[in-house]
């Protein structure tokens, strides 16, 4: 019985978010609460040769000021600083561990005082002497240094014969500047010391067990010494994947201090952490005059840190999208002197599939065929890497609804030729794709007589709705009202979850509920075939199902008892089950969300102003869990995509190394006034074999595809093709 | 953030003293700039003089028939005064082009005219940067200057201007009344703000002891043809790459009196008495109106990024004289061009 899954159920934690009543890490209190300021570095790489904390320790309320030379131990192995999501290759960053400075922004130290105040101001008394050491910041003047990194996908035939010989050759660079995630919240973590010894670390973290060991391998603590709570995140969107460096000062102050010590970061502040990688894709795709691909090849260069090498799969998503006998793909990567990359949103597809999808458009061009057409001609029913067939696959569907929902017959192939008054007209269209993933997840249910039920994990709900489809899967799988579902998230000591990323949550958190909840059905069944006189006396136990309160026999839905009869008759306040669900591995088959974004742009010609009118993004991911939360991410990846396509890039001054618009005034995202009509479509997507309920996650496919189909209307409007994003309106003037 | 004294002004005459009083003090009004910029410790002021509560809220008819503003008054509450809708609809609509709702509920007049640049080397105290600290040099001359001034700028410093209000009062003739130690003094809009020359840390002619007590409109108030056009890099909550305040005099398709004046291309709203007189007497054509934009953007030189600005001041300045010739002005609240 399905009350609640599927529907557009409204999120359970919508109250307690727009009435203030949810906290978020920083706004917990403590006893004593001392609060923490970061100093950064001011230069892009050296050695601190001087720090000098006097005039800031003499400032009345700070309690002290630590440094490199002045903090408890830190680990001093790689090994100890890897958190669950850290790259594989490298050293990741230790805050004050020594006197090294990799980036222009790195933390250098700590000012804890009585009050915020205090230690901000104190922070400007703290006088650093630095030895500079040359560094480089520009991808694009250090192109020619880029090292190679291992990429999953093996090249297939002769790509460069094939492409040598093509009868249409499309070939281009895309460059996707460097992005900040800039989510809402601020991070910070309070860390609250509890007397003996422990800390209670209150986090904005996308996975508090990953920062839970993180901080006991740190700081050699055991298990029970600190636990990790975060049961709000106003969105992350990647940049909580791992522990950032405001949750290590924190704890470190706490430890030295022995009390309890808040660090939020400013904004401008974050923008020393995590960011999407600027990249320059090169894409080159060989066709035949009917509009099939003989060749594609797709080479990524990406930013990283000189201290770690960050790479997610820029390419090879057309070995998912695109039949061609040939390719070959290449990721490469860069050593700057900035801070380690990280995930945002799609990592890798938002940018990879964003360079492919406009070569597309553009071979479009070049073999005068419809964009979609081309792409159906081109349709792979297998993802030619590991030459397997989809668990589903109904990207021919979403072409098919988004084309007709979006009027796509009706658009006039030459560019230039549709106009609304002053302002160009510009249709444009691409794909999105991204993975269906799914990890393991445990969950505990704990079922009480009176008919509730609290469901417990320790994944994080970073604003996705994980807390809503929990309750949605549990009120089903249990058979009770959603109002009796209570769900606790997010705290390191409740049942295992992996960090919350990758749209993986969704499959996995429901499989582990419906899992436990299947163990409570099971007891439930047995006890009640026990009872005297049991109308179920003789049913196979595995064969009820759990409504309205009551345990009913599949096969004769009249034959029931109910749940608190049965509680009652065992003498049982509560029936507790923990279950861990893991997926079986089945790599026969491959997983993948799929859509198809459409686009109108309306530009004034004269003036280059881009207005983005109507968004068509047609989904096809398996089954919706809840039309309403799946929605709104689907649109929020919608609104990102028309930032990264018009708006969005982090500004570097290459002289100083340093970031110039960090702030949300210069960094531009879409405000109301850019964004206008959205329509989501769901694609029907059954499927049975990814996993027992077809779920695929929705998290980042909503971006995949939207940067590429605006930048395609633009050059349907204006016949310019922008190459370089964001498309700011200089360069249409130009 | 530095540490400072606040005192709260009882009338303007203790603002007055409490100003002279203190070389290192600043007024605060709404606060939306100088709080930023003290959290960016590019203001360090030691004492900071409220006089957010002082009774310079009025909007006033004077006695030729223009209009007395307080410096208090709110920007929002100045847009939507039902005196400026009626007679000043240029200057609501650069107002309303500026900054976002809950920014011009806090926004005073005075402090909207004495906003800084938003030169992002100016708010990063690590980077040299005349206008901050003089002499150290300026970042933006070979640097990040997109958004740079390509009129009346120096060697010294690019910066612009970043008001958007201010390029209506300029072009509307507005006066700023000040009030001093010794007494008041009045000035025209246009000599208010300064060019950077080599005095870039000096964006106005107020004084060191002085405080803008009111803004005077004088009576006309161009309200049939006019339009405020600002062109930025997202449609609305951005600063502008170049803005127009257009305003005409019509006698049928002939034009009488002419007002431009340009935002965001200079260190203050930029206007030619040239090219508005150019216009006299012209017919509201688009060749007339580019051969005024030619006039206007005279002399404008270009750094390395910000070249563009040039052809698209001058594509905005037609754009905006035929939008006040038609009498279709450009609305703030839609975005699409007209
Ligand atoms: C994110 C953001 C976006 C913005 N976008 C725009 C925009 O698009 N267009 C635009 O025009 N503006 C924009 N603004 C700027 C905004 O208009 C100004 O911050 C505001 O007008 C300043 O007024 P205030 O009263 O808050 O000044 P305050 O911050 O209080 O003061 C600013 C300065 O004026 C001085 N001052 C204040 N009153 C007086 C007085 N009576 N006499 C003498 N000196 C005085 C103060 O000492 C201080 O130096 C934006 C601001 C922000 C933060
Ligand atoms: S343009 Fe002016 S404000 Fe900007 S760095 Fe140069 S001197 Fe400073």
């Amino acid at each position: 019985m399905n009350a609640y899954v599927g529907t557009s159920t409204s999120r359970v934690d919508g109250r307690a978010k727009v009435t203030g009543a949810a906290k978020y890490a920083g706004e917990f209190a403590a006893d004593r609460l001392l609060h923490g300021f970061v100093v950064e570095a001011s230069i892009a790489r050296g050695r601190i040769v001087r720090l000098d904390t006097s005039e800031a320790l003499k400032v009345k309320g700070v309690v002290d000021v630590l440094t490199h030379e002045h903090r408890p131990p830190l680990a001093d192995k790689d090994e100890a600083w890897k958190d669950e999501v850290a790259p594989e290759k490298g050293s990741p960053l230790r805050p004050l561990y020594d006197n090294r400075i990799k980036f222009n922004g790195q933390p250098i130290a700590l000012v804890v005082a009585e009050d915020w105040e205090t230690a901000k101001f104190a922070a400007t008394r703290v006088r650093v002497e630095y030895e500079q050491e040359a560094f480089a910041t520009d991808l694009e003047s250090e192109r020619g240094k880029a090292k190679k990194v291992d990429q999953p996908h093996k090249p297939r035939g002769d790509a460069a014969a094939a492409l040598a010989r093509a009868a249409v050759r499309h070939e281009a660079d895309y460059v996707i500047p460097t992005e900040h995630h800039n989510p809402m919240e601020l991070f910070a973590t309070t860390a609250v010391w509890n007397g003996s010894g422990g800390l209670t670390v209150y986090d904005k973290t996308q996975g508090v067990q990953n920062v839970q060991k993180f901080l006991c391998s740190v700081f050699a603590k055991k298990p029970d010494d600190i636990r990790v709570i975060s049961p709000y995140v106003g969105g992350a969107f990647g940049s909580g994947l791992r522990p950032q460096h405001q949750v290590v000062l924190a704890t470190l102050a706490a430890l030295a201090l022995k009390r309890s010590v808040r660090v939020v970061l400013t904004r401008q502040q974050m923008y020393g952490l995590g960011y999407r990688p600027m990249t320059i894709e090169r894409v080159a795709l060989g066709a035949r005059p009917d509009g099939t691909l003989d060749a594609i090849t797709h080479e990524a260069i990406a930013v990283t840190s000189r201290y770690e090498d960050f790479s997610r799969n820029d390419t090879g998503w057309a070995e998912q999208l695109y039949k061609s006998p040939n390719s070959k793909f290449a990721h490469k990567l860069v050593d700057l002197d900035v801070s380690t990359p990280c995930d945002m949103r799609a990592p890798g597809a938002a940018t990879g599939v964003c360079a492919l999808e406009c070569a597309m458009d553009e071979l479009a061009v070049a073999l005068q065929l419809d964009p979609v057409e081309l792409r159906l001609r081109c349709y792979s029913d297998r993802d030619q890497s590991e030459g397997l067939p989809y668990t589903s696959k109904q990207l021919r569907e979403c072409y098919a609804r988004g084309a007709e929902a979006f009027g796509w017959s009706r658009r006039n192939p030459a560019s230039r030729s549709m106009r609304d008054g002053k302002e160009l007209v510009g249709w444009g269209m691409a794909t999105g794709v991204w993975e269906a993933l799914q990890m393991p997840v445990a969950v505990r249910i704990v079922l009480t007589a009176n008919g509730h039920a609290e469901v417990s994990c320790a994944a994080s709900d970073i604003g996705t709705g994980t807390y809503t489809i929990v309750a949605q899967v549990a009120a089903d799988a249990l058979g009770l009202p959603i109002e009796n579902i209570s769900v606790r998230l997010a705290d390191s000591t409740l049942p295992q979850a992996p960090v919350e990323g990758g749209s993986w949550m969704a499959a996995s958190s429901a499989h582990a509920v419906l899992g436990a909840a299947e163990e409570i059905r099971w007891e439930l069944a047995c006890l009640a075939k026990a009872m005297p006189g049991s109308p179920l006396a003789d049913l196979d136990a595995a064969n009820v199902t759990l409504t309205d309160g009551m345990i009913v026999n599949n096969d004769r839905r009249g034959a029931a008892v109910s749940i608190a009869d049965v509680m009652r008759h065992s003498k049982l306040e509560r029936i507790e089950k923990e279950k861990l669900n893991q997926f079986a591995e089945d790599k026969s088959h491959a997983r993948n969300t799929h859509s198809a974004v459409f686009a109108e742009v309306k530009i004034d010609e004269e003036l280059g102003i881009i207005r983005v009118t109507r968004i068509v993004n047609a989904v096809a991911a398996g089954r919706i869990l809840n039309t309403k939360t799946g929605r709104s991410q689907i649109m929020g990846g919608v609104v990102w995509g028309i930032g990264m396509a018009l708006h969005e890039e982090t500004v570097m001054d290459h002289r100083f190394g340093r970031i110039m618009n960090a702030n949300i005034a210069e960094y531009h995202i879409p405000v109301n006034a850019d964004v206008h009509d959205i329509d989501v479509i769901f694609v029907d997507e059954p499927d049975d074999r990814i996993n027992r309920m077809g779920i695929k996650g929705l998290g980042e496919i909503g971006i995949v595809g939207v940067p590429a189909a605006i930048a395609n209307a633009v050059y349907h409007a204006t016949g310019k093709r922008i190459r370089r994003f964001p498309i700011t309106l200089d360069k249409l003037l130009e | 953030m530095n540490n400072f004294r606040y005192s709260r002004a009882s009338d303007l005459a203790d603002a007055i003293r409490l100003l002279a009083a203190d070389p290192g003090a600043k007024l605060i009004a709404g606060g939306t700039n100088l709080i930023d910029l003290m959290k960016e410790n590019v203001e360090r002021p030691s004492r900071l003089i409220d006089i957010s509560r002082l009774p310079l809220r009025d909007v006033e008819e004077t006695a030729d028939g223009g209009l007395r503003i307080g410096a208090l008054v709110p920007n929002s509450d100045l847009a939507y005064h039902p005196l400026i809708e009626q007679r000043y609809p240029l200057l609501a609509s650069a107002i309303l082009a500026g900054a976002s709702a809950q920014l011009r509920n806090m926004a005073s007049v005075g402090g909207n005219l004495m906003q800084r640049t938003r030169c992002p080397y100016f708010y990063d105290t690590t980077t040299p940067c005349n206008k901050r600290s003089p002499g150290s040099g300026c970042s933006a001359l070979d640097g990040l200057n997109r958004n740079h001034a390509i009129l009346g700028t120096s060697n010294s410093c690019i910066a612009t201007n970043p008001s958007d209000m201010s390029v209506a009062l300029a072009a509307l003739g507005a006066l700023v009344h000040i009030a001093r130690p010794s007494g008041q003094r009045t000035i025209a809009l246009t000599d208010f703000h300064r060019l950077p020359e080599d005095k870039p840390h000096l964006d106005t002619n107020l004084g060191s002891g002085e405080i803008i007590i009111a803004i005077e409109l004088p009576p006309h108030g161009f309200a049939r043809n006019y339009s405020y056009l600002k062109i930025r890099d997202r449609l609305s909550y951005a600063f502008a790459l170049v803005s127009v305040a257009a305003a005409l005099d019509l006698e049928g398709n002939a034009i009488g009196e002419a007002r431009l004046a340009l935002g965001g291309v200079a260190h203050k709203p930029w206007r030619s008495l040239e090219a508005e007189a150019a216009l006299r007497g012209q017919a509201a054509t688009p060749d007339h109106f580019g051969r005024a934009a030619d006039l206007l953007l005279q002399g404008a030189t270009a750094r390395s990024h910000n070249g563009f600005k040039i052809d698209l001041a001058r594509r905005a300045v037609v754009r905006a004289l035929m939008q006040a010739a038609s009498a279709t002005p450009q609305s703030q609240a839609h975005k699409k061009i007209a």
